[in-house]
């Protein structure tokens, strides 16, 4: 039998109502002077409830753990990256998850691993190892040379099983999220979307994974207690990179693949990379994004201008998208992308929470609004009630000086 | 052409809010709705019946609630529609929901085109359909912006990737994930929604699919929620004043560092 639901147990309840707050799913109900009242149909058992209430009223029964469950568990050791190429290049992500994953290998005292995927590909290793990794496993194969979701996540669920490690860490960009969910599934481990931070719990030494929901009005921690290896993809930028350390040393494993793992049933007829170089806006340092208050197409060639001088990408809100003023590809938000740069300036955009999904973990936000009331100005770092129309073009104006020490 | 398209009722995020203040969460008449993406991957499903020809079947796992996002895709116009309901589904992971849902599908007899949602408005993990496609051994086209062409088995499609788009061919039966540009959703008719009115849903168990228990619910889901919080309100937030020119010349000071060469 399957693990039963939520129980309230009605003699500690107080009727605060904190669990009825915490509960999305409008599953529990407290009317005024009465116990709280589970509605069982509604209830998904995500415990949010459970860990609100202040007199530990709720209670949810434990997973089952099988007893060797967790003996098995133990012999998993060392955290693993999965390598993104681009264009031939080692996606920056790569390094941010290198830098991160030394972090938990030290907490742990294992080794930290990066996996290595595609072909003609092995000139890179020394640049894994002087970012971070201790060992460096590289499948080259012809049938690598194009990313393609059944391969990749064949060969890496074989190379899990053969190696068994304990946390496998890959970017949560388009291929990331594509490929990791298949190999989770092959391997039978837990896979934990989108985390913005990543910890090892001192006393149980499991990965304590911590990502948004909700759009961001959430945030969960989500742990793997024997399933593995944990898994989890991280955004471009939310973590750091270790300095380039050239002296370190690794060892590289090249790896043998059965062919029938290499198989794939999708091919790629052609790949047509957006024109600039700031187009992937999810792996932009700074991005100037225009909403409704940027009143028509042309007017987002100023925030062109300011892009320039910061380096940066252009997005764009929902609403600057449906009125056909930029393409779909940078839209930001809830149903676009979710971006994480170090600088993001809101240009006429009010900050709707669809929006705020996509950017509210932005390190700098920047909001330029006529509205006073904005909900944007919520999350900015820095505001500025005034029309976007009139201050970017000064903004840029300012920055060169900046640049050029005039100012 | 034999065509299923998996959807999801979610908390309406938009009215999912924080008290400024008290900084808790603002729950009062949340609404349930069909998970935007998946009007998508409704109406994508059925252009390519319009096309192709054939059935589509609508499938969620959930609540017995969640028939209204069944009803909502058969006044789109799909065919058919199947609830997989039961309490020891409650509390599933991705890894979980994907399995339930592969059986669902293999338990209708397959289909030659899947569709799904890019994710859920809920979770955002996007982890449901590539897991469906590997519990069933398919092949997988995420983030389809287009599919130009389905003939002879085979499907090519469009993929809208971080730094361009990806032109694909698969062979067929195949699972794709839709993003919002592919299509314009349609508003469901007035015999659509009269018609939703009247078809029978079927409601499936976990012991109709065939499922193992332990691979199911809570206790068949690798991850479990340890923790759930409101994220702290940011504070420290300035507001800049003055003459249009002063405050950008104020602002351009604060980000000098981003200037491109400085940084």
């Amino acid at each position: 039998m399957a693990t039963q639901g939520i129980t309230i147990d009605h003699e500690r309840c107080t009727g605060c109502g904190l669990c009825v707050e915490s509960c999305l799913f409008d599953a529990i109900a407290c009317a005024p002077g009465r116990k709280a009242a589970l509605n069982a149909d509604r209830c998904t058992l995500c415990g949010a409830c459970v860990k609100v209430c202040p007199v530990a009223a709720i209670t949810q029964p434990e997973k089952k753990v099988a007893a060797d469950a967790v003996a098995q568990a133990s012999k998993w050791r060392d955290v693993w990256v999965v390598a993104e190429l681009e264009n031939r290049h080692v996606h920056s992500v790569t390094f941010e998850l290198l830098g991160e994953g030394r972090k938990l290998a030290d907490a742990l005292g294992e080794r930290l691993g990066v996996v290595l995927l595609g072909h003609g590909v092995q000139s890179l290793v020394d640049m894994l190892v002087a970012g971070g990794a201790d060992v460096v496993h590289v499948v080259d194969r012809p049938e690598l040379a194009v990313v393609q979701d059944e391969p990749y996540a064949a060969v890496l669920a074989e190379l899990i099983k053969r190696y068994r490690p304990s946390i496998v860490l890959g970017g949560a960009t388009s291929a990331g999220r594509s490929i990791l969910p298949r190999v989770a599934i092959l391997v039978g481990a837990g896979l934990t979307a989108d985390c913005t931070a990543l910890e090892i719990d001192p006393v149980t030494r499991l990965l304590r994974q911590t990502r948004p929901a909700f759009g961001g009005r959430l945030f969960a921690t989500i742990e793997c207690c024997t399933a593995r290896p944990q898994m989890a993809t991280v955004r471009p930028k939310v973590m750091k990179p270790l300095p380039t350390n050239a002296t370190r040393n690794g060892d590289v494993h090249l790896e043998e693949i059965a062919a029938g793992l290499l198989a794939s049933r999708v091919t790629q007829v052609s790949f047509t990379p957006e024109k600039a170089a700031t187009a992937d806006i999810t792996s932009a340092d700074v991005i100037v994004a225009g909403g409704r208050g940027m009143q028509r197409a042309a007017n987002f060639r100023m925030l062109e201008d300011l892009a320039r001088v910061l380096g940066g990408g252009i997005g764009a809100s929902r609403a600057a998208v449906d009125a056909g003023w930029m393409p779909y590809a940078r839209q930001i938000g809830q149903t676009g992308r979710t971006v994480c740069p170090k600088l993001y300036i809101a240009c006429g955009i009010s900050g709707q929470v669809q929006h705020l999904a996509g950017m509210s973990e932005a390190k700098i936000i920047v909001a330029i609004n006529k509205d006073p009331e904005a909900p944007i100005f919520r999350v900015a770092h820095y505001g500025i009630v005034g029309d976007a129309l009139v201050i970017v073009p000064l903004l840029t104006t300012a920055l060169k000086k900046v640049a050029t020490g005039a100012a | 052409m034999k065509i299923v398209v998996c959807i999801k009722q979610v908390p309406d995020t938009a009215e999912v809010k924080t008290d400024p203040r008290t900084h808790t969460l603002v729950r009062e008449g949340t609404r349930s709705i069909l998970n935007p993406f998946d009007a998508f991957a409704i109406e994508e499903a059925l252009r390519q019946r319009e096309q192709h020809g054939g059935q589509v079947t609508a499938i969620t796992m959930g609540p017995a609630h969640a028939e209204a996002v069944l009803r909502e895709a058969l006044a789109m116009g799909v065919d058919a529609a199947v609830l997989l309901g039961d309490r020891v589904l409650a509390g599933s992971d991705t890894w979980a929901t994907s399995y339930a849902l592969a059986a669902a599908v293999r338990k209708l007899g397959g289909a030659d085109l899947l569709f799904f949602g890019k994710q859920a408005a809920d979770g955002d993990t996007a982890q449901v359909g590539p897991g469906v496609a590997a519990h069933l051994n398919l092949p997988q086209i995420t983030y389809v912006r287009r599919i130009a062409s389905v003939m002879d088995g085979k499907i090519r499609a469009e993929r809208l990737l971080d730094h361009g788009v990806e032109v694909v061919v698969s062979s067929l039966p195949c699972l794709l994930t839709v993003v919002k540009e592919i299509n314009e959703p349609r508003l469901p008719s007035l015999t659509g929604v009269l018609r939703a009115r009247t078809v029978e849903i079927e409601y499936w168990n976990a012991d109709d699919i065939g499922v193992a228990p332990e691979k199911i619910g809570l206790d068949g889901s690798p991850t479990r929620v340890a923790q759930v919080f409101v994220p702290p309100a940011r504070t420290g937030g300035v507001m800049l004043r003055g003459a249009p020119a002063d405050v950008a010349a104020k602002l351009a000071k604060e980000l000098r560092i981003f200037v491109a060469g400085n940084a």
